[in-house]
C-alpha cells in the first residue's frame, strides 16, 4: 500500500475514478435522451424515421467502442477540427462523451424498444380505441408502462458504460486505467497491489450497482 | 410481434398525406444534415481522390488490412475458444453442491464482469511481465483478457441456461442412476447449449469488436493496421476509419444475423427447451432478448 500512501499517486487516484464518474454521467444523460427518441423513432408511423433510427443503430452497435472514440478524436477533433474546450483535457472529455453516447445510444434503442414489445397488445389497442394519436399513445400509455420493465437492461447498460468510459483513455485522458499503467511501470514492485485497488474500486462501485438495479427491476415489475 | 403495426392505426388518407409530408420534412432535413457533413469533409479536403484511391490498390489490402483483419480473427477465434471453456467450467463450479467451490467460482465471475477488460489487458501486459519476469505478447493480453471477460459473461448465460431447464430432465437421469457429474455433462450441457446457441454466437460478436482494444496495446489488429497504420502511410484517417467501420459493420452484421437465424430455428424446434424471457428474469445476468446483444460492451 506504499504506493497509494504518497499523496501524488492517491491523488491521481482518485481523479482517474473522477474522470470515469463524469464521463458516466453526461454520457448516460445524453445516451439516455437520445436512446429513448432513437426507440420512438424505430416504432413511428413515418419510414424516414424508422430507417434513420435503424441505420443509426445498427451503424454503432457493431463499430467498436475504440474505433468510435479513435474517430472522434483523430477525425473531429484532429482533421475536421472541431473543438469543445479551449482547455485540452475538457476537450477529450466531451469527445469522449460524444463517442460514449453514440455508441450506448444505440444500446439503450433496443432496450426500450424489446421494453415497448413487452407491454400488452390490449394496451396500445385500447389506447387507440379512446382516440389517442401515436405519440399520445407512446408517451401517455405504453411508454411509462414500458419502463418499468426496462431498468433491468438499463442497469446493465449503465454498468458497461462505466467500465467503456475507461476506452476513452484511448485518446489521452487520464482515466483510471492510464492513470494504473502509469502506476505499474514507476512501480513494477507493486502490481498486483495496484491492480487489486484499481479492479476493487470498479467491483465496489459496480458490483453494488448491478444488485439495485436487480432489486428494483424486480421491485418495479409488472405482475402479469 | 411488430410494434408498428399496433402502436397506431392503419392509416387512412389524411394520416397517410400527414406521413408522407413528414417523411418528407425529416428527408429533407436528414438529406440537409448529411449535406452539411459532406461539405465540413470538403472544407478539409476529405474527399480529394488522393485519400481514396489507396483502397483501390491490393497492395494497400494486402499490407494492411487484411493482415489487419486475419489478427483481429485470429485472437477472436482464440479467445472465443478459451472464453466458451472458462464459461462452463465456471458456470459447473458455481452450480456445484460444496460450497468452498461455488463461493470461489461465483466471485471469481462476478470480479470479472465487474473490471473494465482494459484495465485487465493493461494488467496483463504491463503488470504481468513484472510478476514472471518476462514478456506477455500483446496478442496473449488481448485474448486472455477477452477471455476472463467473455468467459464470465458466458458462465452466467451457462448458468441461466442450465437453470431453465426442466427438472423433470435431471431427475430422470438421476433416476436411472447418473452420477451429479455425468447428469451436468451428459443431459444439462447439451441442452443448455441449444438453448443458449443464440447469446453465445452474440457474444462472439461482444467479443469480436473487443479485440478493437488491441490497437491500445499495440496489437497488429484491424484498427491498428487498417486505420493507424495505413493512415500512416496515406495521411487519409478519416477514409480509413470508415472503410474499416464497414468492414466491422458488414462482419458483425453477419454474425448478429446468424445469431438471429439460430432463434428462429431453435423456436420452431418440436422440442424445445422452455426459456426464461423477460427482463425480470434475466435480471443483469444474460445479455438476452432477440438474438442480439444487449449489454454495449466495447
Amino acid at each position: 500500500m506504499h504506493v497509494f500512501a504518497d499523496p501524488t499517486n492517491f491523488d491521481a487516484y482518485v481523479s482517474g475514478f473522477l474522470w470515469i464518474l463524469k464521463l458516466t454521467g453526461a454520457s448516460a444523460v445524453i445516451a439516455l435522451v437520445i436512446g429513448v427518441l432513437l426507440a420512438a423513432m424505430r416504432v413511428s408511423p413515418v419510414p424516414v424515421l424508422r430507417g434513420f433510427g435503424a441505420a443509426w443503430v445498427n451503424i454503432f452497435r457493431n463499430t467498436p467502442l475504440t474505433l468510435v472514440v479513435f474517430f472522434c478524436y483523430f477525425g473531429l477533433y484532429v482533421t475536421l477540427g472541431l473543438s469543445l474546450s479551449q482547455e485540452l483535457d475538457l476537450n477529450r472529455y466531451w469527445l469522449g462523451v460524444i463517442g460514449l453516447s453514440t455508441y450506448t445510444s444505440a444500446f439503450v434503442c433496443e432496450a426500450v424498444r424489446s421494453g415497448i414489445n413487452t407491454v400488452p397488445a390490449g394496451q396500445a389497442e385500447a389506447a387507440r380505441a379512446i382516440g389517442l394519436s401515436f405519440a399520445q399513445t407512446l408517451r401517455i400509455v405504453v411508454l411509462p408502462q414500458a419502463a418499468r420493465s426496462v431498468i433491468a437492461p438499463f442497469g446493465s447498460i449503465l454498468i458497461a458504460l462505466c467500465k467503456n468510459a475507461t476506452i476513452v483513455g484511448t485518446i489521452g485522458l487520464l482515466e483510471s486505467s492510464n492513470i494504473m499503467k502509469d502506476l505499474i511501470n514507476s512501480n513494477g514492485d507493486a502490481v498486483i497491489p495496484i491492480f487489486l485497488v484499481f479492479a476493487g474500486t470498479f467491483a465496489a462501485l459496480l458490483i453494488p450497482t448491478g444488485y439495485f438495479f436487480g432489486w428494483l427491476a424486480n421491485r418495479l415489475a409488472v405482475k402479469r | 410481434m411488430s410494434t408498428g403495426s399496433i402502436l397506431y392505426d392503419h392509416p387512412g388518407p389524411r394520416a397517410r398525406a400527414r406521413n408522407a409530408v413528414l417523411s418528407v420534412i425529416f428527408g429533407i432535413a436528414l438529406l440537409g444534415l448529411l449535406y452539411w457533413i459532406y461539405t465540413k469533409f470538403d472544407q478539409a479536403n476529405q474527399w480529394e481522390p488522393r485519400l481514396w484511391e489507396p483502397f483501390t490498390r491490393s497492395a494497400t489490402w494486402t499490407q494492411f488490412i487484411l493482415p489487419g483483419l486475419w489478427a483481429t480473427l485470429k485472437a477472436a477465434g482464440v479467445g472465443m475458444v478459451l472464453s466458451l471453456a472458462f464459461g462452463i467450467v465456471f458456470s459447473f463450479g458455481r452450480l456445484s453442491d460444496h460450497w468452498w467451490i461455488s463461493v470461489p467460482a461465483g466471485a471469481v465471475v462476478e470480479f470479472f464482469r465487474a473490471v473494465p477488460l482494459l484495465l485487465m489487458i493493461f494488467f496483463i501486459f504491463y503488470g504481468v511481465p513484472f510478476l514472471i519476469q518476462g514478456p506477455v505478447t500483446a496478442f496473449w493480453a488481448v485474448v486472455i483478457g477477452l477471455t476472463l471477460y467473455n468467459g464470465s459473461v458466458l458462465a452466467e448465460a451457462f448458468r441461466a441456461g442450465i437453470r431453465s431447464i426442466p427438472s423433470g430432465q435431471s431427475e430422470a437421469a438421476y433416476a436411472i442412476g447418473m452420477r451429479k457429474n455425468q447428469v451436468m455433462r451428459i443431459i444439462l450441457l447439451p441442452q443448455a447449449a441449444r438453448a443458449m446457441l443464440p447469446i453465445i454466437v452474440s457474444q462472439l460478436v461482444v467479443l469480436l469488436k473487443d479485440t478493437a482494444l488491441g490497437y491500445i496495446v499495440a496489437y497488429p489488429e484491424l484498427l491498428q493496421r487498417g486505420v493507424n497504420d495505413l493512415s500512416a502511410n496515406y495521411g487519409n484517417i478519416i477514409a480509413a476509419a470508415m472503410v474499416i467501420a464497414v468492414i466491422y459493420i458488414v462482419i458483425n452484421s453477419l454474425l448478429t444475423w446468424f445469431a438471429g437465424w439460430l432463434d428462429q430455428r431453435s423456436r420452431v424446434r418440436a422440442f424445445r427447451i422452455p426459456r426464461q424471457t423477460g427482463p425480470a428474469a434475466t435480471a443483469g445476468a444474460t445479455p438476452g432478448g432477440d438474438g442480439t446483444a444487449v449489454e454495449p460492451q466495447g
